[in-house]
């Protein structure tokens, strides 16, 4: 396999309604960020790599076809990449094949949602032919999950209070968060509305327009960038099917496996330790501590007490923070979303990520789930290169 | 890109609805095919698995998911979607190989059309401020590039009855699997009344149900298995623009660009099957990819004699694959198109061992 490193960075603010630009607008600004970032012009991408979740959530069919334009894909190869939620990750996976195989030295690779084109709540939930009519939207499928959660687990009930107050803390010294929430607290989450208990209106992502881009080049071309060049040193894909007989859907294995496939690429032994933060998909407070059991960062029912601990907060000089960026918590461009948890990871790398930087970060895990959380994408970055 | 073996590959009937039978029915039978005809039992005996589907066929969104159901992928399997041709799930598998994390490969690509209005839900892939709301279809879309070609003198109206006649006249002979068939003269074909002018309703393509399924893997392994298999030399894609008036809609610049760096010029080609859903575009393709009579083009009947939308350009490459492994010719063109008046081309070489 050839190396592969990100060289540029992009993304756009997220926020409920980017009504200042159109769909290609908006993916143009972050791939134009991105660029901007690696010091490249349009004609130094040989491919583009296109990413987001279900059509419907815009009512635009296929879009790379009409985002052609937007994305200097004109006499170029561009690929469009669907694995639901988990998309923003397996994109820049695919993306990263593209180098990693040898085929292409330097490719673009964008993710994006624009959410208040449309309601995706309701594109995920209408009728479909055959099956019966599930009216619940993503909060309504996860919560059964998070309660199965705390009744294994023990977890004290303000675990996901917790997470909630922490991402927020966290997201308010990321100026690109849609959420600013820096005075937010215990109390003010607890009281806010009940939506699918376990989950309270704060305990919920909020929906947003926003996109995520990034440049991945071939060994010799990321050295020359003028940004340190940020290594991929292990990616991996996951899927295990929505219903099977002894599925464990609060610790599926198709993530355990996930984990333990990216780690033994990288090197990895002891994540906790090893690893200097995380950004990993946690749309809703309580899979904190439930990824934090799937991915090896604690035991079995004991994710919680990480939690509960600090151990995840950079407010509370936590020994591994998660979500430094603010998580999914703060913004939630959904098709763009695991993307912006792989180039946070980029960014602590290669330390830049501003008021959220965790110091010293040298090696940091990306995590996107999908669908009924039986989809995974997940990448390790280094600032070593082997 | 590493050269890659094909080693098995199979289709469904092209049928004009599939009733009751959702896409996991569609697409069971087909992946089974392409399995147990190489000795194989589930994705579980391939290293990644990856397809292609579009939700706007089902009306619902990730059409994709509950086929992931029917894979057998307990324990969890490496696995990828496209929301393109399951051409393009084959190239991203070929990258995957390439790159060293897979040996060996199943893709599919599955659609069924019958619930929808297909040229209707098509309009919806156009941009979104200014031609989506016009709900141009498909039809109307390729009308006008046939009219260009038309009043240019690059085509006449008999030049695309000959197409569509050698079509049926080829998927009778040649293709089990074909929605419309059989012998139909050019005379008789022009006598028919236009549809959507210059477009009669048999220069477009029928709207059709079904699946197909490929297992690729290295030549290494293709040795190993011991089965015969036909060598992927080269693959490459390109885009052209979304603007359908900047663009020369009498040319597909982007077929003649990814033909040259899949090296169609590099040897002869003994067959060509094309994703042309409009008799005109195949005579387009044909001029891009520089065929000449020695070329046969699209002895399946090609998707005029039934279109899997979605799966419809992997079966070109498995048409071509098929004549290979089965010692018909040794050398062929493969090739896929996506987007309104060929706005997106991907070209596959496909040579013997």
């Amino acid at each position: 396999m050839q190396y592969a490193a990100v060289t540029g960075i992009g993304q756009t603010h997220y926020k409920a309604r980017r009504g200042d630009v159109s769909i290609a607008g908006l993916v143009r600004e972050a791939a134009q960020n991105a660029l901007d970032d690696a010091g490249l012009g349009w004609d130094d991408i040989e491919a583009v790599i296109i990413g987001k979740a279900p059509d419907m959530f815009e009512g635009v069919i296929m879009p790379e076809v009409y985002l052609a334009d937007a994305l200097g894909c004109n006499g170029k190869p561009m690929l469009r990449v669907h694995t639901a939620g988990s998309v923003g990750g397996s994109t820049a996976l695919v993306a990263a094949s593209h180098v990693q195989s040898g085929t292409f030295r330097r490719v673009l690779t964008v993710t994006f949602e624009k959410q208040s084109e449309s309601n995706a709540m309701w594109a995920l939930s209408n009728p479909q032919p055959f099956s019966p009519h599930l009216n619940a939207g993503a909060g309504g499928y996860f919560a059964p999950i998070m309660r199965e959660y705390m009744r294994r687990s023990g977890a004290p009930w303000d675990t996901g209070i917790k997470v909630a107050v922490k991402d927020r803390l966290h997201g308010a010294r990321n100026p690109l968060n849609h959420l600013q929430m820096p005075d937010i607290t215990m109390k003010e989450v607890e009281e806010s509305p009940m939506l699918w208990d376990p989950i309270r209106f704060l305990e919920s992502c909020p929906s947003s327009d926003g996109a995520c881009a990034m440049v991945i080049a071939d060994e010799a071309l990321a050295k020359q960038g003028p940004r340190p060049p940020v290594w991929i040193r292990g990616g991996a894909m996951r899927s295990e099917p929505t219903m099977y007989a002894g599925r464990d859907e609060a610790n599926p294995q198709a993530g355990r496996d996930c984990a333990a496939d990216v780690y033994s690429q990288a090197g990895i032994g002891n994540p906790r330790k090893e690893l200097d933060c995380a950004e990993v998909y946690v749309p809703f407070s309580w899979y904190e501590p439930m990824w934090l059991e799937n991915l090896g960062f604690a035991e079995q029912g004991e994710g919680w007490k990480l939690t509960m601990e600090g151990a995840t907060s950079l407010d509370e000089g936590g020994d591994i923070p998660w979500n430094c960026s603010g998580g999914v918590l703060s913004s939630n461009p959904i098709g763009a979303s695991g993307m912006i948890r792989f180039a946070e990871s980029a960014r602590q790398v290669r330390g830049d990520a501003g008021d959220h930087q965790v110091d010293g970060a040298r090696t940091a895990l990306g995590h996107a789930y999908g669908g009924g959380a039986q989809f995974y994408a997940m990448w390790i970055v280094s600032t070593e290169q082997a | 890109m590493k050269d890659v073996a094909v080693v098995s590959f199979a289709q469904s009937d092209c049928r004009r609805d599939a009733g009751a039978c959702n896409e996991v029915e569609l697409v069971m039978p087909v992946i089974q095919q392409a399995l147990q005809a190489i000795g194989l039992n589930s994705s579980q005996d391939v290293d990644f698995t990856c397809s292609g589907s579009c939700d706007y066929q089902q009306g619902a969104s990730f059409a994709f998911v509950m086929g992931v159901d029917a894979l057998g992928a307990v324990p969890p399997i490496k696995e990828s979607h496209v929301e393109m041709d399951a051409a393009w799930a084959l190239y991203e598998s070929m990258l995957k190989i390439s790159m060293g994390q897979a040996e060996s490969a199943l893709i599919y690509g599955f659609g069924k059309s019958s619930p929808g209005e297909l040229p209707t839900v098509l309009s919806q892939q156009l941009d979104p401020y200014y031609l989506a709301p016009l709900w141009v279809d498909s039809v109307s879309l390729a009308a006008l590039q046939a009219r260009t070609l038309i009043d240019q003198g690059l085509v006449t109206e008999a030049d695309m009855a000959a197409v569509v006649s050698r079509s049926r006249a080829q998927a009778k002979a040649n293709n089990p699997h074909a929605q419309l068939a059989g012998d139909v003269s050019v005379d008789e074909l022009l006598a028919e009344a236009p549809w959507v002018a210059p477009l009669r309703k048999h220069d477009c393509c029928p709207i059709s149900d079904g699946a197909s399924a490929m297992v690729i893997c290295t030549l290494e392994k293709a040795r190993a298995w011991g089965r015969p298999y036909a060598v992927i030399r080269g693959i490459d894609h390109r885009m052209e623009s979304h603007n359908i008036g900047a663009r020369d809609l009498t040319r597909s610049a982007s077929t003649t660009l990814a033909a040259d760096r899949a090296g169609v010029p590099d040897g002869p080609v003994e067959v060509a099957e094309l994703y042309a859903p409009f008799s005109h575009q195949e005579i387009i393709l044909s001029r891009a990819l520089g065929l000449d009579d020695s070329t046969a083009v699209n002895p399946s009947g090609g998707v005029l004699a039934g279109n899997l939308m979605m799966a419809s350009g992997l079966s070109r490459v498995g048409e071509v694959a098929r004549r290979i492994m089965d010692g018909e010719i040794r050398r062929g063109v493969a090739h896929a198109t996506s987007g309104p008046c060929l706005q997106h081309n991907l070209v596959a070489v496909l040579e013997a061992a």
